[in-house]
C-alpha cells in the first residue's frame, strides 16, 4: 500500500512533508484535499484529522497528521535511506529535535502572521494587512534571526555540520516569506542566515517540492 | 531509588520548579526516575536568564536548559523527548512501547505545541502570571484565548472518548506536557470550568493530575498548598 499525503501543493504544512519524503526518497501520492470547497471541514476528513486541517499522512496501518510528526516517523521509520535527517548520534538527534523546537516555538510564530497579514489575507479575503501585527511580528521575527545569524556564524547547518530536519522544518513558511512577503530584507540582511537559506532551498528536494505539478 | 551509578554525574537542570516549561521536564525526569540537580535561576530579580552566561547555553534567554555531563539542550518539548528515549528501559514508557505508539506520541506532542499551547498560554498568563511580572493582565485577551482553547478541548472531549489517554491507552509525553498549564488555569485562572463540562477530558486531567509524580512536583514547587 502506497504512501499516502492528503493536502495540496500550496499548503506549507504539506510541502514540508513531501519534502521529508523527497529527502528519505520515499514515493508517495498527494491526494488533492478540495480546501476551496471546504472538504477539510467535512466528516471524511474529519475522521483522519479531527482538526481539520492537511496534511494527514497514512502510510500502512499509521495515519497521523501535524507535519512535524509526520516529518519526525518518515524520518525515523525510512532511516535506513535517503538523507539522514536525525544525525548520526544520540546527541546530535537532541541537537535536532532542539532547533525542531525551536522553528516550532520561536520562527514560526512570528513569520507564519507576517506571511498570512502579507500574502495569504489578500489572496483570501481580499483584505489588506493589519499594520499593528505586522510591526509586532517583524520585531519578533528579527530578534529570532539575530540569535540564527550567531548560530549559523559558528555553525553550517542549525544542528550541526549536516542538514537535519531542523532546517528542514524552515522550508515551507521562508519560501513564502522570500518571494511574497516584500519583507525578505531580514533574511538577505543576515550574511549566514542568507547563505544557509541559498544552501537548503536549492536542494533537489525542495525544487521538486515547489515544482510539483508543473512540467 | 538510585537507579543510577554513584559515579555518574547527575544531569542538571536549569529553571525554577514553578515554571511551566521546568515542570514539564521535572515531571519526564520523575516518571523516568532520573536523579538530577536543580539549579535556581533567578527570573524575577536579578534576571539571570537574560545574562551573557546563561545566554551561551541558551540564546533565546528562556528556561529550562539540561546539561547532561559536557552536552546541553533547551526547549523543554526537546529536553523531554531526550530524557524518555535515553532512558527508555527504565521508569514509565512515555513514547509507548511499539514505533506506532510512538507517531501518536509525537504527533499529540505537536497538538500541544500547536494548538493547545497558543490556545492556553495567553489566558494564563493574563489571568494568573502578567500580575507577578508587574504587568496588567487583560481579561479581553484571556477570554479571547479560552474560547479558542474550547474549541480545541471539543477536539481533545472527542478524542478521549475513544481513548484513555491522548496517544493511546498509555500515559505519555503527550499527556504529560499538558500538565502544568492546565494546572495553573484551573488552581490559579479559576477556570476549572472548562474542564468540568467536558466529561472525557475531565476525566483525563484528573487521572493524570492525580498521578504520584505530579503530587510530588507540586508539594515541591508550591510548599504547603493543597491542590484538589
Amino acid at each position: 500500500m502506497a504512501v499516502k499525503v492528503y493536502g495540496i501543493p500550496l499548503s506549507t504544512a504539506t510541502r514540508n512533508a513531501m519534502a521529508t519524503l523527497y529527502e528519505k526518497g520515499v514515493e508517495f501520492e498527494l491526494v488533492t484535499v478540495n480546501m476551496k470547497e471546504g472538504a477539510h471541514k467535512r466528516p471524511e476528513h474529519l475522521k483522519l484529522n479531527p482538526f481539520g486541517k492537511v496534511p494527514v499522512y497514512q502510510d500502512e496501518d499509521v495515519t497521523l497528521f501535524e507535519s512535524r510528526a509526520i516529518n519526525r516517523y518518515i524520518s525515523t521509520k525510512y532511516e535506513g535511506q535517503g538523507t539522514p535527517l536525525f544525525g548520526k548520534t544520540p546527541s546530535e538527534k537532541a541537537l535536532v529535535e532542539q532547533w525542531i523546537e525551536v522553528e516550532g516555538q520561536n520562527y514560526y510564530p512570528a513569520m507564519s502572521p507576517l506571511n498570512y497579514q502579507l500574502f495569504f489575507k489578500k489572496m483570501f479575503s481580499g483584505e489588506g494587512p493589519d499594520e499593528a501585527i505586522v510591526a509586532t511580528n517583524v520585531q519578533k521575527l528579527n530578534a529570532v534571526l539575530d540569535i540564527y545569524e550567531a548560530r549559523l556564524a559558528e555553525s553550517k547547518y542549525l544542528a550541526g555540520d549536516f542538514f537535519s530536519l531542523a532546517d528542514l522544518s524552515h522550508y515551507a513558511q521562508t519560501e513564502y516569506f522570500m518571494k511574497h512577503s516584500g519583507k525578505s530584507d531580514l533574511i538577505t540582511s543576515r550574511p549566514h542566515v542568507a547563505s544557509w537559506w541559498e544552501d537548503i532551498s536549492n536542494r533537489s528536494s525542495w525544487q521538486k517540492t515547489i515544482t510539483y505539478g508543473s512540467s | 531509588m538510585a537507579t543510577t551509578s554513584s559515579l555518574v554525574p547527575r544531569v542538571k537542570l536549569f529553571g525554577v520548579p514553578y515554571s511551566v516549561c521546568t515542570s514539564r521536564v521535572i515531571m519526564c525526569l520523575l516518571e523516568k526516575q532520573v536523579e538530577y540537580d536543580l539549579q535556581l535561576v533567578d527570573i524575577v530579580t536579578t534576571q539571570d536568564h537574560k545574562k551573557s552566561e546563561f545566554l551561551k547555553l541558551q540564546p533565546f534567554g528562556m528556561i529550562p536548559i539540561l546539561q547532561d555531563k559536557d552536552f546541553s539542550i533547551f526547549e523543554s518539548r526537546a529536553i523531554i523527548r531526550y530524557i524518555a528515549r535515553k532512558h527508555e528501559g527504565q521508569g514509565t514508557p512515555l513514547y509507548g512501547t511499539s514505533n506506532k505508539d510512538k507517531a501518536m506520541v509525537d504527533q499529540w506532542m505537536e497538538v500541544e505545541a500547536q494548538n493547545y499551547n497558543p490556545a492556553i498560554a495567553p489566558a494564563v498568563w493574563n489571568l494568573v502570571h502578567a500580575p507577578l511580572f508587574g504587568q496588567h493582565g487583560d481579561p479581553v485577551v484571556a477570554n479571547a484565548s479560552i474560547e479558542k482553547l474550547e474549541k480545541v478541548l471539543d477536539v481533545y472531549e472527542g478524542v478521549l472518548s475513544q481513548s484513555k489517554y491522548l496517544a493511546g491507552d498509555f500515559f505519555s509525553l503527550a499527556d504529560l506536557s499538558h500538565l502544568p498549564f492546565n494546572h495553573y488555569l484551573i488552581h490559579e485562572g479559576k477556570r476549572g470550568d472548562i474542564f468540568d463540562k467536558r466529561p472525557h477530558v475531565n476525566a483525563w486531567w484528573k487521572s493524570i493530575s492525580s498521578r504520584p509524580t505530579w503530587k510530588k512536583h507540586l508539594s515541591v514547587a508550591f510548599p504547603g498548598k493543597k491542590f484538589d
